[in-house]
């Protein structure tokens, strides 16, 4: 099952030319991207980790492209996503986030059911993969 | 608009290509000019401008014609004494590549030892990186590039930094150019001990020193950019300041200049503070006299100061 995180996840894959196009987007807005990574697929799962520092100061889309190829190398069968933070008064915080790199097979979500006190139903979805252990997933 | 006619032409390559229009289109015409304006002298370096401008004109027009091109190597290195402008032609070599096309942004990220090396062990490859990062997409100019490379200290982290740069000098072609500036023998000494990195760097420019001629041409530009003006008197005192200033040990040419005018811009304050009952024209405030130039240590030399005095005597 597909996961759809953050903007153009309904789209197909990004190319590499389209990320870079995306990239240099974010950086002309004067936002700072950074590369996030994570093997955990869960939606609520909002702290991924971090590749390198936030890009600050940077004018072209070169330099990122470059960082993502080097996770990609490391980290190409987890999730990999670019986000754009926007520092500016009234803000300051994400402007832009999207999956750039996913694992070739993703196993998808159980949805558990917990009868609890009266006819109450609890439900709480969890991924197949996070069955196992963090680092051996895909 | 000339992102998307280049777009349009490179589908289908052209036979044949107007080179006023091209010219014009890019408008490096413009640069030049304001090279040729803005800096004095240096002849050989315009020279030299002049010719990669072309160059990379022409290559522009054979990617549109669909001929082979591979990508210039554009690194360059600039030697010469203090003070020839290294810096200033570095920062307008960036808007010529710009406008040419072979940089996307035309920023100048202007680095030195410090921000490229790091202190401890794994601290300088980040730091490197970081800076290559920003210069993605325009220049990264390394001023006194000589003191990357310590040869004396050998737990010194220059030389990672240098293999890094090397590296990306070569396989990112496209995404930098790379700058190197520094006074001539010291740098020749840094590319001995570094051979690849004079290979890899297609443009050696020399920055001759400034004749005496060109350094009053020099500050009359700079007073006349700060509203200020050489009386004749002052003028000619002033060549005589640059005659000999040029003999002395530490002459760094247009900084010299540069420093001696901003002297000279103290005493004259001090000279119109000092009497407090007049009225002030704008005359006055603006033109700077012999003598604000004559007080000039320089001058100090017994026979020196008898002989411009003798000078200043004639009518």
């Amino acid at each position: 099952m597909r996961v759809t995180q953050g903007c153009f996840s309904f789209l197909p894959d990004l190319t590499d030319e389209q990320i870079t196009a995306q990239i240099q987007y974010c950086l002309d807005k004067g936002w700072a991207v950074n590369l996030e990574f994570t093997d955990d697929p869960h939606p609520r799962n909002t702290y991924w980790e971090m590749w390198g520092l936030p890009m600050f100061d940077l004018r072209d889309a070169a330099g990122i492209v470059r960082e993502l190829s080097e996770c990609r190398k490391i980290y190409g069968d987890r999730y990999i996503r670019i986000s754009a933070f926007d520092s500016s008064h009234g803000w300051e915080s994400t402007r832009l986030s999207f999956i750039v790199n996913r694992p070739k097979h993703e196993p998808g979500f159980r949805l558990d059911r917990q009868e609890t006190v009266g006819r109450n139903q609890r439900y709480s979805t969890r991924s197949y993969a996070a069955e196992r252990p963090e680092g051996e997933r895909y | 608009m000339q992102a998307t006619q280049a777009d349009a032409t490179e589908a289908t390559p052209v036979d044949t290509i107007d080179l006023r229009r091209e010219f014009e289109d890019v408008d490096i015409a413009s640069v030049l000019a304001q090279l040729d304006r803005e800096l004095v002298g240096l002849a050989p370096v315009k020279t030299r401008i002049r010719e990669i401008a072309s160059l990379l004109m022409m290559e522009r027009i054979r990617r549109k014609m669909g001929l082979a091109t591979t990508f210039p190597t554009l690194h360059m290195s600039f030697t010469g004494n203090p003070g020839t402008g290294k810096t200033t032609v570095a920062l307008r070599m960036a808007g010529i590549l710009h406008r040419l096309g072979f940089v996307r942004r035309g920023h100048v990220i202007s680095v030195t030892r410090d921000d490229l090396v790091g202190q401890y062990i794994g601290h300088t490859a980040p730091k490197t990186k970081e800076v290559l990062k920003k210069a993605m997409g325009g220049v990264l100019f390394i001023d006194e590039a000589y003191y990357l490379y310590r040869p004396e200290n050998e737990r010194d982290y220059g030389q990672e930094s240098i293999e890094i740069l090397l590296q990306i000098m070569e396989s990112q072609r496209e995404d930098l150019v790379v700058i190197l500036a520094g006074y001539a023998d010291r740098m020749e000494k840094f590319f001995q001990s570094n051979p690849g990195f004079r290979s890899r760097i297609a443009h050696h420019i020399d920055f001759p020193d400034y004749s005496e001629g060109e350094l009053l041409t020099i500050a009359d530009l700079m007073l006349d950019g700060q509203n200020y003006r050489f009386t004749p008197d002052a003028r000619a005192a002033f060549e005589k300041y640059i005659a000999v200033r040029r003999t002395q040990p530490l002459f760094s040419n247009a900084r010299s200049i540069r420093n001696a005018l901003d002297r000279i811009r103290l005493r004259q304050a001090n000279r119109l503070v000092s009497r407090l009952d007049r009225v002030l024209t704008s005359e006055d405030v603006m033109s700077i006299e012999a003598s604000d130039v004559l007080a000039s240590r320089v001058f100090a030399k017994g026979e020196v100061r008898a002989e411009v005095k003798a000078g200043e005597a004639q009518p």
